[in-house]
């Protein structure tokens, strides 16, 4: 249970190795200990992860999770809350995509619609129902500025972003006054495993900041969060700027 | 509907079910042990624990208020059978004036008997008389297989004592028999003391406590350096027919309680800072006598000053506000002074502190009150709270002391393991009595009870 003063007891990291779970994790950890769940796919890292979250002071769970398998958020929310309620949980699993592939192979934009709006409408919605039934709790939903006006360069992971975005802000509002909120947090450029390697964007930022923005959000009952907070403004006049304009723009 | 608790934070929907009779309380039971596993039934009383104890996130509360009959009475005895769900306020109008005071009273008399045993409540006169559960000559008990077991320190001890201070988790406690204490009238004698600073607080009622039945000082806890623990200590006793005045004798069990005025919703967030409780804390320790001795005073001016003021929890505006009581051991007075002077120097608001020596402990596996001191004071939510008070509790812990589960809603899980060493005692009985977790509330699953 989140007590009087917004401390959590547990946490699902759904998309348990992304840095900004990861850094998330971190932040309430430096608070308290807690109980983590790590939902994600097999892997060397989600080892690593698990490890380094116990050393922080965390008691770890792991269990499978796979955005391409459609039978996997029921499943995953099952066993991430058999032993417990979930206070908060953080969807952040996605993928990028690659622009150039995207643009010329169906298949590989259907994939990536599948991992970044099928399955986390589902999970939302999985969990949602096990919430309700708690009476309480909170979904953190990673969300992106690329989701407030699809860019040429990047436009078919944007209008994913988009979706899952309108999806869990309309989730919010269904679920006024069952005790469960939603929290969409939309960072722009964030220095991380999804990022590596690409030209920062204007006012990058980090995992850890993301985190710090989730944490607070979280504690302050807000619905939606930008990371760092000035996108919040740059993006209102980005989505009122005339599109011959935008289609140049340096971003 | 949400609920909370006294300090209205962390609200929670449930299905609240208003219940009159046992058969009632047995049909809200069968319903929440087929609503599956996990989410279950917790008893309610009038709410006034702080956090949440008596709240039950996406499952069912049993508001008990309604079982509240008087089902016997011996007068000979000093002995009341009495439903769960009736008050100490009732209790007070009813029998004071048959010479009959509830046997310990908390700081306000808005409390059910239920709730007094589930929390094992002490009062001013716990270096005395001991908590409220020593006063329980025998409890029924509806566990969750439907069973009402009557249960004694004499008869099943064991469930006795982890009903006796369990927040209501081993079952639904039905109807009590409780020994009231004997009083001539309804006026207290009493003495009140003001001291410096702590170090002569903590002197003065080690030396003389003993000779009084009720004792609780209230400190300032804003005032800093040499007048740190500057406090109003008040002692009494109930007064002897003839120790009233000539006029009063002739009915000297006139009792009134009822209450004034309520707290309207209103107030803002930050109507309290370290100016206005610095204000109001100077005017209150001036008014105060130096020392004065065998002052008269009624049951609620001596025992429930605060419940002149209907819902004054509102003034903490709408974040709530939580109170942190903690004891430590004798021996460890260099701790209690350490937690009130980090709460001092912290700026975090706090109107008084209330400072409290207990006497004995008892068998209850979760019963608070231990030999020591006990210090309790309302703090409102602000940021950076929740640090300063795990830190505070680190202290504590290591002396071997503990916070108080009726007032608590942050305690850290793993602490609150090391406060409560017969908590696995604690888990045993559960788990006989209540083997699939029918009854649980938010305070058993953010404490992994
Ligand atoms: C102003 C104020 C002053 C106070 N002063 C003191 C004090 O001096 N000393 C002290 O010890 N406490 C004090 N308290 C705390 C209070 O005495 C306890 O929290 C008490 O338990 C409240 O009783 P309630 O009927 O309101 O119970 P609730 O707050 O409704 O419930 C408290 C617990 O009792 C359980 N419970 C209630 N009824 C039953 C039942 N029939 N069967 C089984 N379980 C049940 C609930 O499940 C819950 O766990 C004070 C509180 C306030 C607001
Ligand atoms: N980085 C940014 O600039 C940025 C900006 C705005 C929003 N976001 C969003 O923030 C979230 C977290 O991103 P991040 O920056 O932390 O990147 P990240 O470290 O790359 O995390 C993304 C995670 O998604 C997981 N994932 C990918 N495909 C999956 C699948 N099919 N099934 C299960 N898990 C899968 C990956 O897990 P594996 O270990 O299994 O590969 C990876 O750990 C994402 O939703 C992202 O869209 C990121």
């Amino acid at each position: 249970m989140i007590d009087a003063l917004g401390s959590v007891g547990s946490l699902l990291l759904v998309g348990g190795t992304s840095d900004i779970a990861v850094a998330t994790a971190r932040r309430y950890l430096q608070e308290r200990p807690l109980r983590v769940v790590l939902a994600a796919r097999d892997s060397a890292r989600r080892t690593t992860v698990a490890e380094e979250l116990r050393t922080a002071g965390a008691t770890v769970e792991v269990v499978d999770f796979d955005a391409e398998d459609p039978k996997s958020p029921e499943r995953m929310v099952a066993e991430a809350t058999a032993g417990g309620d979930v206070d908060v949980a953080v969807v952040a699993f996605g993928q990028l995509g690659e622009p150039e592939r995207l643009a010329h192979d169906p298949d590989a934009v259907a994939a990536l619609a599948r991992v970044n709006y099928v399955a986390p409408v589902v999970v939302g919605t999985v969990l949602a129902e096990r919430m309700r039934a708690q009476g309480h709790g909170v979904i953190v939903a990673l969300s992106s500025v690329a989701g407030e006006r699809p860019r040429a360069s990047n436009f078919v992971y944007g209008s994913t972003k988009s979706g899952m975005d309108a999806f869990y802000s309309g989730l919010a509002d269904s679920l006024a006054g069952t005790g469960v909120s939603v929290l969409v947090v939309r960072p722009g450029f964030v220095r991380s495993k999804m990022t590596e390697g690409l030209p920062e964007a204007p006012l990058a930022t980090t995992p850890e900041a993301v985190a710090e923005a989730i944490v607070t959000g979280v504690r302050r009952g807000r619905h939606t969060v930008w990371v760092p907070g000035a996108m919040r403004w740059i993006m209102s006049g980005l989505r009122h700027t005339p599109r011959v304009l935008f289609r140049r723009l340096p971003i | 509907m949400a609920l909370t608790g006294w300090g209205r934070t962390a609200p929670t929907p449930a299905l609240v079910e208003r219940v009159r009779d046992e058969a009632d309380v047995r049909e809200v039971l069968a319903e929440a042990a087929a609503g599956g596993p996990g989410r279950g039934v917790v008893p309610r009383g009038l709410a006034r624990s702080y956090g949440d104890a008596a709240q039950n996130a996406g499952g069912h509360v049993l508001d008990m208020t309604g079982v509240d009959r008087v089902l016997d009475v011996d007068l000979a005895a000093a002995e009341v059978e009495v439903e769960a769900g009736i008050s100490l306020d009732r209790l007070m109008d009813l029998f004071v004036p048959l010479g009959m005071f509830v046997p310990v009273t908390p700081g306000t008399r808005y409390v059910t008997v239920g709730g007094a045993i589930a929390a094992d409540i002490h009062g001013k006169n716990h270096h005395v008389a001991g908590s409220f559960s020593q006063h329980v000559r025998w409890l029924d008990l509806l566990t969750a297989d439907g069973q009402v077991r009557r249960v004694s320190p004499d008869s099943d001890a064991d469930l006795f004592w982890a009903t006796a201070g369990g927040m209501g988790l081993t079952g639904v406690i039905l109807r009590a028999r409780v020994r009231m204490k004997p009083i001539e009238s309804s006026q207290t004698l009493v003495d009140t003391d003001r001291t410096p600073d702590l170090d002569s607080l903590m002197t003065l009622l080690t030396e003389t406590d003993h000779l009084y039945d009720y004792s609780v000082a209230w400190i300032d806890c804003v005032a800093k350096g040499a007048r740190m623990g500057r406090s109003v200590l008040t002692r009494g006793r109930f007064a002897r027919r003839d120790e009233l005045p000539a006029r009063r004798q002739a009915d000297p069990l006139r009792y009134s309680g009822s209450v004034k005025l309520s707290v309207p919703d209103v107030f803002p967030p930050r109507l309290l800072n370290i100016a206005t409780v610095s204000a109001f804390n100077e005017v209150w320790y001036r008014k105060a006598p130096k020392r004065k001795r065998d002052q008269l005073q009624s049951i609620p001016t001596f025992f429930h000053p605060l419940d002149g003021v209907g819902a004054w929890n509102r003034i903490y505006g709408p974040r709530g506000f939580v109170q942190y009581q903690v004891t430590v051991p004798f021996g460890h007075e260099e701790t209690m002074r350490r937690v009130l002077e980090r709460i001092a120097t912290s700026g975090h608001a706090s109107f008084l502190a209330v400072l409290k020596r207990f006497g004995e402990g008892n068998p209850g596996m979760l019963s608070y009150p231990s030999p020591g001191w006990t210090l309790a004071l309302d703090i409102p939510v602000v940021a950076g709270l929740a640090r300063l008070l795990d830190e505070l509790d680190e202290q504590v812990v290591d002396v071997g002391g503990r916070t108080y589960l009726a007032k608590d809603s942050r305690v850290r899980p793993e602490v609150f393991e090391r406060m409560y060493p017969r908590i696995d005692d604690f888990r045993a009985v559960r788990a006989r009595v209540d083997p699939d977790g029918v009854f649980t509330s938010d305070l058993a699953r953010r404490l992994e009870l």
